[in-house]
């Protein structure tokens, strides 16, 4: 086994995105539930099924529920309640998975510059991933 | 933390059990996810700015039924066992039962995710 440094005490990198992880875990999952509470709120009750109400929960886009029957689908975006939800669904979701392909890859790559250069690569991934989402969402 | 040495596949000797098999199928969905729910995006983001064809046909993919029934699996399942991955890292000294925690984990993910399947052919046979 190449030696490595061992780990830092106290907070680093790896460390904060350990916890991150987590939280953004759990958040993603709150999220999700919120979302489908609020379309109940709305009325999915009785204006949708239940494959058009999964299709919103994962995740609120108005374009999942197209060719549903729900009276007025403009609203999927235009309020700022949804926008918010669906940036910050976006936001977590990103950083979550991209923090997993991160750690898987590191499990391959030695503490060498390549790690920087992945490091480096995925960050921007991550940041064109936020942009394009962004983007998409309030430009629709 | 790479080995200088290659394990190559006496890896899946490795008599892991549950806790193995768990930690397989999170890494794969994790993986998959990111995969397909990207392409899924890409492929939506120059269906609706660029009416691509490419973009299109790839949706159509994603709109059938077994595509459905294994991003359901992927999400739910790693859903779920990163649920459980959060309670024991917050209650370490749960972790002396993790089989058990992983056998319990099963108990609800088999029947959450049938009736998830279910409802899907069920809706797919009715009016498919």
């Amino acid at each position: 086994m190449s030696s490595r440094t061992a780990p830092q005490l106290g907070f680093s990198f790896e460390y904060l995105m350990w916890i991150f992880t987590r939280i953004s875990g759990l958040a993603l999952i709150l999220l999700m539930s919120f979302g489908m509470a609020a379309a109940f709120w709305m009325g999915a009750r009785t204006q949708t099924d239940v494959g058009t109400l999964m299709r919103w929960t994962f995740l609120p886009n108005p374009n999942h529920v197209v060719n549903s029957d729900i009276p007025d689908i403009t609203l999927g975006w235009a309020t700022a309640y949804w926008q918010i939800m669906q940036i910050l669904i976006v936001f977590f979701a990103a950083a979550h998975g991209i923090n997993g392909v991160r750690v898987v890859i590191e499990d391959y790559v030695g503490q060498t510059w390549w790690r920087a250069f992945w490091r480096g690569l995925l960050f921007l991934i991550w940041l064109f991933i936020l942009i394009v989402a962004v983007y998409v969402i309030l430009a629709s | 933390m790479a080995l200088k040495r290659s394990v190559g596949l006496k890896g899946l000797r490795y008599r892991g059990g549950g806790p193995m098999l768990a930690w397989s199928l999170h890494r794969l969905s994790g993986l998959l996810m990111v995969i397909l729910v990207g392409t899924h995006v890409l492929a939506s983001f120059f269906m609706q700015q660029t009416a691509s064809d490419l973009g299109t046909s790839l949706n159509i993919i994603y709109e059938s039924l077994y595509f459905q029934v294994l991003i359901y699996f992927v999400i739910m399942f790693h859903g779920l066992n990163g649920l459980r991955i959060l309670i024991l890292d917050t209650w370490p000294q749960l972790l002396e039962y993790q089989r058990e925690v992983i056998w319990l984990q099963w108990l609800v993910f088999i029947p959450v995710y049938g009736l998830t399947v279910f409802i899907m052919i069920q809706y797919a046979a009715s009016s498919g």
